[in-house]
């Protein structure tokens, strides 16, 4: 039995290596002095002063956060309003509904992405940064949807009807008993929507203009021509904010469904 | 009423940017080419015809082929590991979950871009394997079917992990450990008890993994070079490159209908499965 024990650890320990060992060793990689070669040359921290210095990338973040924070703004108060209307009033054709909001979740990106330039080049809508915030609340509806529904299912409906029972109108009931138990869930799914904006290459690849260049498109157009310690230094960074703004977006997501 | 008013602004937003855009690609997709890149009203069936090309079929087989073999090493590779954390007390499971999931949520790029730091010419693997003496002279890994493959298998392993996991740790040890106690061989514990039961964890991680595979699009464009397309990458030169945006969106329904294809098998699968235990 302990052999066979000893057997499975050592196999997941293995897969843990392989998710983590590449981007371990493009972290410590972004420290390596030497701008070429894949042996140790000794610690530096230059190519992070280089990427504090480069003014397009930093209108490439800019960019990013102004789309990040609109498409999240607009997929939020849709989203929101949606799983409420779909978890608490049922309604005939619902399935029908609740296909067409959660397709963009299976269908291949770059599907979405050709169709998105498709339609914007023929209502003669100009590729732009628009165009971009589009397309990102376009897919994060959905994702708004599905985490925001998920808790509605876990409240325990009686809360809002003993608020109705006491005189409370429906839109108080839900201003004030509803929305707090709901919150968490709402963070959560802000947080975890501006972070797969933030981190969408396919999407803006098909969709952003000339000049409404993001952090990907940017990451992307880097790795393209040459592999550089400034990419390393700028994946480094990147590896952290994503990890930060999930784990904030898990802890809000963990807290209990309680009054 | 009042739902109408709370759902309109959203069904708006994605029938106007959703739904209607995919309904563009698809009458586009009997239009034709004009001489200029343009679209050519005129009805015909020939850019479906033309997805059967062998030129275009081999990409297809391709995509089809490394999404397969994708799916069979994820499993291999996710199966000990969900069983492992599945086992592990229940205060280390959400520990080694944790640990799964945050490669995830890493940047795409960055971890495709993590691999071609390892898999150049000059890269990490080919320095250390040349420093230890076990190669002559670097091989060239970048570029090729199997960097795509490595690629995929790290970008979706733990969408196979996931699923898998939920189903052992439905499973209840006693059932294993009676096969054990029957003298069952180590075979007959792990085909005919573990992997029955735990088949509809098979059945979703396989297809959690197989369907975005079948799509991919950044890792066979930064790991497999101009020779290793996918299907992603053909409907990207197909509308940016050639500008033949009709042959473009008949691909994309082709890739559609495939993806949809496995959505079905998914939700049929989950549907049965909840039939078995209502039944139980």
């Amino acid at each position: 039995m302990s052999r066979r024990r000893t057997w499975l650890l050592a196999a997941s320990l293995g897969n843990l290596l392989f998710l983590y060992a590449p981007v371990a060793v493009l972290i410590v990689f972004s420290f390596n002095a030497s701008r070429l070669s894949a042996t140790w040359q000794g610690f530096t921290l230059q190519w992070y002063r280089v990427l504090a210095e480069d003014e397009a990338l930093l209108a490439a973040v800019q960019n990013s956060l102004l789309v990040g924070l609109a498409s999240t703004v607009i997929a939020t108060v849709l989203g929101v309003c949606a799983a409420v209307a779909l978890e608490r009033c049922p309604f005939r054709g619902q399935r029908v509904v609740e296909g067409v909001l959660l397709l963009p979740l299976v269908i291949p990106e770059v599907m979405l992405g050709v169709a998105l330039m498709l339609f914007f080049v023929s209502i003669q809508l100009p590729l732009s940064l628009v165009t971009v915030t589009i397309g990102h609340a376009a897919f994060n509806v959905p994702i708004v949807v599905v985490i925001v529904r998920a808790r509605l299912r876990k409240l325990d409906p009686a809360l809002e009807e003993a608020a109705r029972d006491l005189g409370a109108s429906a839109w108080q009931a839900f201003r004030c008993v509803t929305l707090p138990l709901l919150m968490p869930a709402i963070l959560g799914a802000t947080l975890l929507a501006f972070t797969i904006s933030l981190d969408d290459f396919i999407v803006t690849f098909f969709t952003a203009g000339p000049g409404a260049t993001t952090l990907p498109l940017k990451v992307y157009s880097m790795v393209k021509s040459t592999v550089t310690p400034e990419i390393n230094a700028l994946s480094a960074i990147l590896v952290l904010v994503s990890m930060a703004l999930v784990g904030a977006s898990l802890v809000l997501q963990r807290k209990p469904v309680r009054a | 009423m009042l739902a109408g008013w709370l759902l309109a602004p959203a069904l708006c937003w994605m029938g106007v940017f959703f739904v209607l855009p995919l309904a563009l690609v698809f009458v586009i997709s009997f239009a034709s080419r004009g001489t200029y890149g343009g679209v050519e009203w005129t009805f015909s069936l020939a850019n479906y015809l033309n997805v059967v090309d062998p030129l275009y079929l081999k990409i297809f087989l391709r995509s089809l082929t490394l999404a397969l073999a994708t799916t069979v090493l994820c499993l291999v590779l996710g199966f000990p590991l969900a069983y492992y954390i599945a086992r592990l007390p229940v205060r280390w499971q959400g520990v080694w979950l944790l640990l799964v999931m945050i490669p995830f949520w890493t940047n795409f790029l960055v971890r495709t871009y993590a691999w071609m730091f390892m898999l150049r010419a000059e890269g990490l693997l080919n320095t250390l394997a040349m420093g230890l003496g076990l190669i002559a002279s670097p091989i060239e890994i970048l570029y090729s079917p199997a960097a795509v493959l490595i690629g995929l298998v790290y970008g979706y392993l733990p969408f196979m992990v996931l699923p898998l996991y939920a189903a052992i740790e439905r499973l209840a040890p006693s059932v294993v450990e009676a096969a054990w106690d029957l003298y069952a061989p180590a075979w007959a514990v792990f085909w005919r008890v573990i992997v029955p039961m735990t088949k509809p964890g098979i059945v979703a991680g396989c297809l959690l993994v197989f369907i975005p595979s079948l799509g991919a699009f950044i890792t066979p464009d930064l790991l497999g070079g101009a020779r290793t397309m996918m299907v992603g990458n053909l409907i990207q030169h197909e509308y940016l490159v050639v500008r033949d945006w009709p042959f473009g969106s008949a691909i994309s329904f082709v890739l559609m209908g495939l993806v949809l294809a496995g959505v079905m098998a998914y939700v049929r699968a989950e549907g049965s499965r909840r039939e078995l235990e209502v039944r139980r």
